[in-house]
């Protein structure tokens, strides 16, 4: 009997194994994708836009990158740096480059060349913009000590610096072109990427063919890809459906997945995350009765994001309950320790009993008004909106809603004349030093629409970024969390937004991660027939 | 003749001044400006003010408005547009992209408006209240009452659903891939040439059938001259006025208007550019764009004046 068990188990085995072995990555194909927004410029230490992400980044590396088959797309993973180690005292960290990596005009690519992109993102010489130079102020000095080892000097050890060199942003340039000209990468593209640029016909796509010379021998299985610009989200899915185009990297809604799911069958994939992007709700402290932490506790517990959470992921692009870290990441909150949270709380009915308590105590009369400003984005602002106002109305609270138009919004908010507003936070990475930062007091982060000061959670943040036990930082994020979200309930979470990317099932070699701005390197991908 | 075209041509200059001013007052008056567009709205952590100053300086946005609105005027003296806040690109490049699609779209679609009106128009006032009339108001009527975006987008989900098909997604000029050129802008044209046809198959019919009560064409069929003739010859000269106009505006419209349509077939056209950037609030873009579809509509115009003195001698400019 046992004997039958193995000879099965045996058959078994080999049938799977077949498909597995049938999946080997094949070369060629071109990859053709829409991209819902267009660069500004080529220069990635200057924008901010996945739309410079998914058509630029296969030209470039970067010194880590986010392991392209983790989902959680927060393991680094070896690129142009092959391997690195730190100092005992946590501040100094070396990498060694991979030797023989080739610019796309031929010379070759050392450890110059990182320290002039770094210093460039990092240190900017006068009248050269960085947008993430704030990200590195725990850097000391960059330093390129031999061809091919870079040493990142830091002023104190930090949890996050890693993580930091993950940004898909950080692109390696040539060093004597930015000597020459800073500014020349905002115009130009050569990189040392799986890809060399061939065209971008400005509005409407942009073109890359194989680099034949690429240091990763063996890749990039495709021929090339075509990225076209294309802002109409019923025109993506209609390219995609009519397999014009195999994906779309930053994600469709639920009600596109499903026709798509309807009309293709087998011939779509589709890869779902948690997505590292959230709709928050700023809660302006100078305005009253908001000043009153017990007013603002009460907006959260009037909050049911559990039946919210069912009800909105099947119409709009939010799903998972989360606290400030994305679900299924290190350094996420337990289901059940977030549940302890106001807000948070499985009972929505003693949620809202105690938000009625609250707001009674704190002298805010039933039936009391004031205006939710909005951001003019269909998805998923509009739906969220309309859900967070009817919860509000539901513990006594009548609230008006002004939509301002998207260019104008953030100006809105900056000016501070808002009581309550919808803010918006999307990161390229899950990493807390990023994700918590916009909690920080207005003093130190000007993008605090909260307006608020709050020194513990301040220090509160400094401790968990230097701590390099992850266990311990894990601790001290936990009570971040409750002074932010709870005690004071500075700001409000409403619901993770959740990742959908049906693609072709030709389509192999791709992961999804919560960010939209990871894993477009392109050269793990393939094109099966 | 030509001192009415000169007149004509000088009355264009006052009329293009002051749009340049309403639109450079316009722009600054709505909040937001291209740094703000360009680093708050992308939900980054990290917002430094110091960057923005810097970007607001590099653009000149830092300058007095009449120092700002000085430079763009004697930038607009010389022809030279300047660059694009947004992407720092040269504006004329920026537009001579988009400019062959606009044209081949708006020259397809008033071709097709024109054939499909002028007949349709015709034939309706002359067999009027017959079963020939009612169907030609009812292919007009429901052409009025379709916007464009919408029978582009039914377009495609045919298309779809039927062949499994689309149109290609890129642009093709016309003397390089014929087929893929009108592969993709065929439908486009066809969406927005209907609604046009529309609208110049009712205001043919109209104008036709008031010629067609004239005492003139009253006594030409009295003396027995021979219907074709009459219309032609006699009614269609002065019917067909008020068709041009509307004929022609709407192709100076088709520029620049065909914002969703573009959308809709991701047509890389003037009026993608248009929207995207004012909401970018790339001012200098937006101010060349609104000068050149001003340009444009005044050059329609005036041909059209000039059409009509030529076919009407009775009007003159005094």
């Amino acid at each position: 009997m046992r004997s039958l068990v193995h000879a099965l188990a045996l058959v078994a085995g080999a049938l799977f194994a077949f498909p597995i072995q049938a999946q080997s990555p094949r070369y060629g194909g071109e990859l053709v994708f829409p991209v819902p927004s267009e660069p500004p410029s080529y220069d990635g230490h200057r924008e901010e836009t996945f739309g410079l992400i998914h058509p630029i980044a296969p030209f470039y590396n970067t010194l880590l990158r986010v392991d392209p088959n983790d989902k959680s797309g927060t393991k680094p993973a070896p690129s142009l740096a092959e391997s690195w180690s730190v100092s005992q005292d946590g501040k100094t960290y070396t990498f060694q480059l991979h030797r023989g990596v080739k610019f796309h005009d031929g010379s070759e690519m050392t450890s110059k060349d990182v320290k002039a992109s770094y210093d460039k993102i990092i240190f900017p010489p006068p009248g050269v913009g960085s947008t993430r130079k704030g990200q590195y102020v725990v850097v000391e000095s960059v330093e390129a000590p031999e061809p091919y080892t870079v040493v990142f000097r830091l002023k104190h050890p930090s949890g996050s610096f890693i993580a930091s060199l993950l940004s898909p942003y950080n692109f390696i340039y040539k060093a004597d072109i930015l000597a020459k000209d800073p500014h020349w990468y905002e115009t130009h593209i050569m990189g040392t990427g799986p890809f060399t640029f061939v065209e971008h016909v400005k509005g409407s796509h942009v073109v890359g063919k194989k680099n034949p010379n690429y240091w990763d021998k063996g890749k990039p299985y495709l021929d090339g890809f075509r990225a076209v610009f294309m802002r109409d989200t019923a025109a993506q899915v209609a390219a995609v459906r009519g397999e014009r185009a195999q994906i779309q990297f930053r994600g469709f809604t639920p009600v596109a997945r499903n026709d798509l799911e309807k009309a293709l069958g087998n011939k779509i994939t589709v890869q779902e995350s948690p997505w590292d992007c959230i709709l928050l709700v700023a809660i302006n402290h100078k305005k009253k009765p908001f000043d009153d932490p017990r007013v603002r506790r009460a907006l959260t517990l009037a909050l049911d994001r559990y039946e919210g959470s069912k009800a909105l992921s099947r119409i709009a692009i939010v799903k998972e309950v989360a606290g400030v870290q994305v679900p299924g990441t290190p350094f996420a909150t337990p289901p059940d320790e977030l549940a302890k949270l106001a807000g948070y709380w499985r009972d929505p009915e003693k949620s809202r009993a105690e938000a009625r308590r609250l707001l009674k105590e704190a002298g805010v009369p039933e039936g009391f008004s004031f205006t939710f400003m909005n951001r003019g984005i269909p998805m998923p602002y509009e739906p969220l909106g309309v859900w967070m106002i009817d919860q509000w109305r539901k513990v006594g609270l009548n609230v008006t809603q002004r939509v301002i138009e998207p260019a104008a919004y953030f100006g809105s908010l900056r000016k501070g004349e808002h009581e309550v507003a919808m803010d918006f936070q999307c990161g390229y990475i899950v990493e807390p030093d990023l994700d918590m930062y916009k909690f920080l007091s207005s003093s130190r982060n000007p993008a605090n629409y909260g307006y608020y000061e709050d020194p513990v959670l301040d220090q509160l943040y400094d401790k968990q970024s230097q701590a390099t036990n992850p266990e311990e930082r894990k601790k001290i994020i936990r009570e971040f969390e409750k002074r932010v979200l709870d005690e004071q309930a500075h700001y409000l979470m409403t619901l993770q937004w959740h990742r959908i990317i049906p693609h072709s099932s030709r389509l192999h070699g791709w992961t999804i991660t919560p960010s939209h701005y990871l894993n477009n390197t392109l050269d793990t991908v393939w094109l099966s027939p | 003749m030509a001192l009415y075209i000169l007149k004509r041509l000088l009355a264009m200059v006052p009329t293009l001044l002051g749009v340049a001013v309403l639109i450079f007052l316009l722009l600054r008056v709505i909040p937001g400006d291209v740094v703000e567009a360009r680093y708050l709205t992308q939900g980054s952590q990290f917002q430094s003010q110091e960057l923005m100053d810097l970007e607001r300086k590099k653009l000149g946005l830092d300058q007095p408005l009449w120092k700002q609105f000085g430079s763009w005027m004697s930038g607009l003296g010389r022809l030279d547009f300047g660059l694009s806040m947004w992407t720092a690109s040269p504006i004329t490049e920026e537009i001579k992209l988009r400019f062959a699609l606009s044209l081949q779209v708006a020259i397809m679609a008033s071709t097709i408006a024109t054939l499909l009106a002028i007949p349709l128009g015709i034939l309706a006032a002359v067999k009027q209240d017959s079963w020939v009339d009612y169907a030609v108001r009812v292919f007009s009527i429901a052409g009025l009452a379709t916007p464009s975006f919408w029978l582009g987008t039914l377009m495609i989900l045919a298309m779809l659903i039927i062949f499994k098909w689309v149109p290609p997604m890129v642009f093709t000029p016309l003397w390089v891939n014929p087929w893929d050129n009108l592969a993709q802008l065929i439908w486009p044209a066809l969406a927005v040439g209907y609604r046009y046809c529309a609208v110049g198959t009712r205001m043919m019919r109209s104008t036709m059938l008031e010629v067609l009560r004239e005492d003139y064409i009253r006594t030409a069929r009295a003396k027995g001259l021979w219907l074709k003739l009459i219309l032609t010859r006699h009614a269609l000269k002065n019917a067909i006025l008020p068709v041009l106009t509307v004929i022609s505006m709407e192709f100076a419209f088709l520029l620049g208007g065909l914002v969703v349509t573009e959308q809709v077939f991701n047509l890389n056209g003037l009026g993608m550019l248009f929207v995207e950037a004012i909401s970018h609030r790339d001012y200098t873009l937006t101010q060349a764009l609104v000068m050149l579809v001003a340009t444009f509509f005044l050059i329609v115009n005036f041909v059209v004046d000039i059409a009509y003195a030529w076919l009407d001698p009775r009007i003159r400019y005094r």
